[in-house]
């Protein structure tokens, strides 16, 4: 496929990890906040290929992963009614909720459909108007304006058995509560490609200001990474700290307007709950007032705050990048994809699950 | 809402095209959730390997 396998070329990879090398003087710390470049950095190596002075984080970069408790507890209630349909994307159902999981729910009889879109989701409500179709809406800006654009056609044709449960999350709101932590060690960031496709990289210039770190933005495939990477550490090197863009290829210094401008329509900006994290201030989005009627809050009650979650699974540790999977006691041994005890090894997108996936006995096998 | 047939190596979906306006037949574009988020720019596509040629880590004629 084009713009896919060019980015692969190993002789390339291993000719921008030693262009790297050449620059790097002192140990530097980065982050990336997307779920798919983690899996692309432990698939393909990158951070094995990197000089040891550079050391890749993993951020909270797995929105599956960072859906409150309590959302997937409000997904199971809604799904119990036999009135509804419930409707999600698929790594959702194995997300442990405060009892059970929606694949429980599922099979107690609960009716819940995996889809692909959330136009497919509008497509059931339309067709079976006695029923109500909630859609689970979660995700971070690259999916808000697709399920967006779904609830204001919803709106358009008068569909008025089509809801939404929003969870929304917003990017810039986590890295700002990253970097402000006491003891934070990350100096650089490989922000998302796919969340700046959407956004742009206005917003991130004021947070490499304020905090003095480099911030890239980035592709996905093993050259852009790298060459995120090599971006970071030439600034971090010359004492500079502005926003890059990497992925100029997809990725405009405003976004996409269209997409940004559908947004804005359908949502607003609320504070937000992250798994494993905690309340972050205007780091999510909700319905609008003028999309109250389809807020799946709104009709089946609202999501009440959960018990704090106890247990053994370090997931919090692992999304605030202050944890690797490996270093987890329970990683390949009582936690794996088939009997996760947590998040991160539920989701496609979870760390856990990547280096489960591509690194598997030998990951336990490094474990320091 | 306009949609259109995306070829993903073989397999073509129809995509929904509301938020690529400038879409025209023929381009690559990034999709995601079945929307087009973005129609990939060719020329901006050549720059890590312009890169990387500066880096001298890559010979010169044989990158795409």
């Amino acid at each position: 496929m084009r713009f896919r396998e060019e980015y692969r070329d190993p002789a390339a990879a291993r000719g921008l990890a030693a262009a790297i090398a050449r620059i790097v003087t002192r140990p530097w710390t980065l982050m990336e906040v997307c779920g798919g470049q983690t899996h692309a950095i432990v698939r393909f190596g990158i951070d094995e290929l990197l000089p040891q002075a550079v050391t890749l984080v993993h951020g909270p970069g797995c929105p599956v992963c960072v859906t409150p408790v309590e959302y997937i507890d409000k997904a199971i209630e809604i799904a119990a009614r036999t009135d509804v349909i419930l409707c999600s994307f698929g790594d959702m159902l194995r997300v442990p909720g405060t009892d059970g999981d929606l694949l429980a729910a599922k099979s107690r009889g609960g009716d819940i459909r995996i889809v692909y879109s959330p136009l497919d989701a509008l497509a059931i409500a339309r067709a079976e108007p006695s029923r109500a179709v909630v859609f689970f809406a979660v995700g971070f800006e690259t999916t808000a304006p697709a399920n967006a654009i779904v609830a204001w056609q919803a709106k358009r044709e008068g569909i008025g058995n089509f809801f939404m449960l929003v969870s929304h999350v917003l990017v810039p709101p986590a890295m700002r509560a990253i970097l402000a932590a006491p003891g934070n060690r990350i100096r650089g960031f490989l922000a998302a490609g796919h969340v700046c496709t959407i956004m742009g990289y206005e917003e991130y210039e004021p947070i490499a200001a304020r905090y003095r770190v480099p911030i890239v933005v980035t592709g996905f495939e093993p050259l852009d990474i790298l060459d995120g990477v090599y971006r970071c550490v030439r600034q971090l090197e010359a004492g500079r700290a502005v926003v890059e863009n990497q992925y100029s290829r997809s990725v405009r210094r405003d976004g996409n307007r269209a997409a940004r401008t559908m947004m804005g329509e359908v949502f607003r900006v609320i504070p937000r709950r992250w798994r494993g994290i905690g309340d972050i201030a205007e780091s999510g989005l909700g319905l609008g007032d003028a999309y109250a009627a389809f807020d799946a809050e709104r009709r089946f009650g609202c999501v009440r705050a959960a018990a704090a979650e106890a247990g053994t699974c370090i997931s919090g540790l692992v999304l605030r990048g202050e944890r690797k999977p490996p270093e987890c006691p329970a990683f390949g041994t009582h936690c794996t994809p088939e009997r996760p005890l947590g998040v991160t090894m539920v989701s496609g997108e979870g760390a856990c699950a990547a280096y489960y996936r591509y690194r598997g006995a030998r990951a336990v096998g490094d474990r320091p | 809402m306009r949609v259109g047939r995306v070829d993903f190596g073989g397999i073509v979906k129809a995509i929904n095209l509301a938020f690529v306006p400038e879409a025209r037949i023929g381009d690559y574009v990034l999709v995601h959730v079945g929307f087009a988020i973005t129609v990939i720019d060719e020329i901006e596509a050549g720059r890590v390997f312009e890169h990387l040629r500066e880096l001298g880590e890559l010979a010169g004629d044989g990158a795409p």
